[in-house]
């Protein structure tokens, strides 16, 4: 058993600053189990938001020594010793306290995509048929645990600010989950390009790096939207075609 | 922030159905209630974060995509076999009819699950089913269902309270009328006037030390139902899953798929023996393998083999793993050893194979414990993971004792009796959280407005303050007291003398856990919260320990050191619990009700 120090940033939306901490580790703990013995011993009142434990539900995304990490995903034995565990709240969210912050922006602009629309059942029992590997893709995308880590590294929202211009990985993946869902009718590529902004994403990659669910965000999900919003809306082939036809 | 209790604090909406809980079953509710109702829908934690997300395996339904004898009257069999034949027969019925429609329902709202060859649901092999029946995707069933119904919900015009918690119900006459809460972010009141509610609170983990289950899972509408009036049924059979995580101690109880053994995993002890073919019950030696070879190819599909050992119900590998754990057998960390690495003497890529069946697994033993499963073998044992006992209802409405109070899924009684299948809790979520919602949306058509009566108002918002008036015991140090007492009286082994301990001892915990204290204010306070959960812990505890001492058998999930059989007297009564006149928990002995002469056939018939 060994004693570590942790500086836990507390505080609201009028401010806060680090307090200093310390507690026993013992083996195999996370950095969640730490937060929580804290919580336990010394600072009832310390926000912070979990569930499950297992990497599964992705509610406590924080930043462990300036990582975007789930606290339950990260193992005490991985931080450097000889230095304080430095923990704050995502920095792409506004702080409610403590370590929480307010997510609900992502629940709004999830409201806003068109949801999923099938195609008639292929049977008359009502069912579909299609084969794995055409939903072996989506179902990458749909891992997704919805832990927000890939919005808050992604510095579109991040730095730039541009929650009003620009959906963000998450909901980038999301909607490539829907337009390449195979029984999915819906086009959604006009709101891609116009009011979603792929454009601003540059693929620096950050948020694939972020995922703990290890989706390849960027290069699955990501790149072949553009391009498609490429191939639709910039290709001077298709601009003819659309200029002669009047279909898009 | 100052404790007023003034009314002004409150934000009060109408509703006319309001759904208490929003995972698998509460949304699955909200959903088919709303429409031209207002519906209302609270959520402990953030919307699509509830325990449902943890569930692995899959759905159970009898859809007969991989085997086609597969049908509802089997599942029907089956589920009434791995309950003890305690279930009230109408829910099996119910629920094996309707989990298919259920299931394709979700397909239809853009849930993907794995396919068969011929481009239909893919279904796995899961202990106690006799055919393949859990649709799956991989082992995030859970997350692949709440995340389906939670996009699909969002556009049905539900109006969503996350992270808040009731409190209370509010009841005038007799009848519900609405509820009683507070939002975690700004400590502030929310008062609900509905003409019905629905609990879809869940389970009751977090009464015992090892469990599966997230902080939320209280028995918070379990002690809601209770203290408005409704009874309680079969509180006595809390399932232990076989296969939790053992090591290293911060990861303890975290679960480990029952899919790890659809797939062909084995339980072996220190003396590398694989122990489950000691001892097979007698409801199942028709069904059971008797040797290694027939038993994985029953895993591979081969549907001339019986089910290996490894694949019995939950209670009865759980209590396997006990007895090896207690006679000196068990892994080095006091658990038994599961491994899947071994099917590489059975099939090539079994790397790779087990990366795509069991992706969530690799990744959680990897991460947490620095086990690779596709090389060596887990150390496993059993966890507190679902309560089959809940809220009595009627079968077919889903409506408690007390009229417009609706409860559905694990919060639920009467589908599971003495025991759960794996992979029937997904369903009873889709097909009893449809119903409560339909009754409930009718019972509220049905019903004039209500209006809460203020002083029952004034009193929960009193109730929930007083902690900061005090600043005696740390509501933390409560809540571990009870958890150790519960693991170790109340716990996977009883007997009488130990759970009559339990008994007093809840009750002078509930005492103490009455005059807990919390520091700082009521903006996003995990103490404060904590300390308001505490009076749910220790109504399920109560009730637990109460029907445990009741029932001197062991049955199912509820094993007695000191009665190891069965008893007939036992099979014939659910034990309810109910508050007494006096403000006490009382309990009753409530016959088990008959078999229609259908149901009594199709349970002959699959013997």
């Amino acid at each position: 058993m060994a004693t570590r120090s942790f500086n836990v940033w507390r505080g609201d939306s009028s401010g806060g600053d680090y307090v200093e901490y310390t507690t026993d580790i013992t083996e195999g703990m996370v950095v969640l189990d730490a937060v929580h013995q804290i919580q336990a011993e010394s600072a009832n009142d310390l926000a912070v938001r979990w569930n499950c434990k297992a990497g599964k539900c992705g509610s406590c995304s924080a930043e462990v020594n300036g990582m975007p990490r789930l606290m339950c995903m990260t193992r005490m034995a991985d931080l450097p010793e000889g230095q304080p565990v430095n923990i704050k709240p995502m920095k792409a969210f506004p702080v409610m306290r403590d370590l929480v912050t307010d997510v609900s922006w992502n629940y709004r602009v999830k409201e806003k995509i068109a949801p999923f629309a099938p195609r008639e059942p292929d049977v008359d029992d009502g069912t579909w048929r299609f084969p794995q590997e055409d939903g072996d893709r989506v179902q990458e995308f749909r891992k997704c645990i919805e832990c927000y880590l890939c919005q808050d590294v992604c510095h579109v929202l991040r730095e730039h600010n541009k929650h009003d211009e620009f959906v963000g990985p998450r909901f980038l993946v999301y909607l490539a989950a829907l337009e390449m869902q195979p029984l999915d009718t819906g086009d959604r590529l006009l709101e891609i390009k116009d009011d979603y902004g792929i454009g601003y994403c540059n693929i620096t990659k950050c948020c694939t790096n972020v995922c703990p669910e290890g989706i390849t965000i960027t290069d699955n999900a990501i790149i072949p939207l553009k391009e498609r919003v490429v191939d639709r809306y910039y290709d001077p082939v298709q601009k003819i075609w659309r200029a002669l036809t009047g279909k898009s | 922030m100052t404790a007023s209790t003034n009314s002004s604090d409150f934000q009060t909406f109408d509703y006319d159905v309001l759904i208490i809980g929003a995972g698998g079953a509460g949304l699955r509710a909200a959903i088919e209630a709303a429409g031209d109702l207002r519906v209302g829908l609270v959520c402990k934690s953030l919307l699509g974060k509830a325990h449902t997300v943890m569930a692995e395996g899959g759905v159970a339904a009898s859809l007969a995509n991989v085997d086609e004898r597969d049908s509802w009257q089997t599942h029907f069999a089956d589920t009434m076999r791995g309950g003890q034949y305690l279930s009230q027969p109408l829910m099996p019925e119910f629920h094996a009819k309707e989990a298919p429609k259920r299931v394709l329902e979700l397909e239809q709202w853009g849930a993907l699950f794995d396919r068969t060859k011929d481009g239909k649901i893919l279904q796995r092999n899961f202990g106690g089913h006799k055919y393949p029946r859990l649709a799956h995707v991989g082992d995030r069933t859970g997350l692949e269902m709440i995340r389906t119904l939670q996009d699909h919900g969002i556009h049905q015009g539900i109006d969503v309270h996350m992270e808040c918690t009731v409190t209370k119900l509010l009841t005038d006459d007799g009848r519900v009328v609405g509820a009683f809460g507070y939002e975690r972010e700004l400590g502030r009141f929310k008062v609900f006037n509905a003409k019905a509610v629905v609990l879809c609170t869940g389970g009751i983990g977090r009464a015992f030390k090892i469990t599966s289950n997230s902080w939320e899972y209280t028995g918070d509408g379990h002690s809601l139902a209770y203290h408005a009036g409704a009874e309680l049924m079969d509180m006595e059979f809390v399932q232990f899953h076989p296969t939790g995580m053992v090591w290293p101690p911060s990861v303890r109880g975290i679960l480990v798929t029952e899919g790890v053994r659809g797939e062909g995993g084995i339980l072996k002890n220190t003396d590398d023996k694989r122990f489950m073919f000691d001892d097979i019950p007698d409801l199942y030696v028709n069904q059971t393998a008797d040797n290694p070879e027939e038993g994985w190819r029953y895993t591979q599909g081969d549907r001339d083999a019986r089910r290996p050992p490894e694949l019995l119900t939950r209670d009865h590998v759980a209590r396997c793993i006990v007895r090896e754990i207690r006679e000196g057998r068990g892994s080095e960390h006091g658990g038994v050893y599961l491994d899947i690495a071994w099917i590489k003497e059975k099939m090539p890529n079994a790397e790779a194979h087990i990366k795509k069946k069991l992706p969530s697994m690799y990744h959680q033993f990897k991460e947490l414990a620095g086990i690779d499963i596709t090389k060596e073998p887990m150390e496993v044992g059993p966890t507190t993971h679902y309560a089959m006992g809940g809220v009595r209802v009627d079968p077919a409405t889903q409506m408690s004792g007390v009229p417009g109070l609706f409860a559905a899924g694990e919060c639920a009684a009467g589908l599971h009796g003495a025991n759960r299948l794996g992979g029937n809790s997904l369903s009873d979520l889709l097909v009893f959280g449809k119903r409560a919602g339909e009754y409930a949306a009718k019972f509220a058509a049905e019903n004039e407005d209500t209006k809460a009566d203020p002083a029952q108002i004034e009193a929960a918002a009193a109730e929930a303050l007083a902690p900061f008036e005090r600043a005696t015991a740390n509501p933390y140090d409560i809540q571990f007291e009870l958890q150790d007492l519960m693991q170790d009286k109340v716990g996977i082994v009883r007997v009488e003398s130990e759970m009559e301990e339990a008994v007093t001892a809840v009750r002078d915990l509930k005492e103490r856990a009455s005059v807990v204290g919390v520091s700082g204010n009521r903006q996003y306070n995990p103490g404060w919260h904590t300390a308001l959960d505490l009076d749910n812990l220790m109504t399920v505890s109560e009730a637990v320990a109460m029907a445990a001492l009741e029932r001197k058998e062991s049955r199912g999930a509820h094993f007695r050191d000191d009665y190891p059989d069965k008893e007939e007297e036992y099979s014939k009564f659910n034990s309810v619990l109910y508050k007494g006149e006096d403000g006490q928990m009382e309990l009753r002995r409530e016959p088990v009700p008959a078999l229609s002469e259908e149901q009594s056939a199709i349970i002959e018939e699959n013997r």
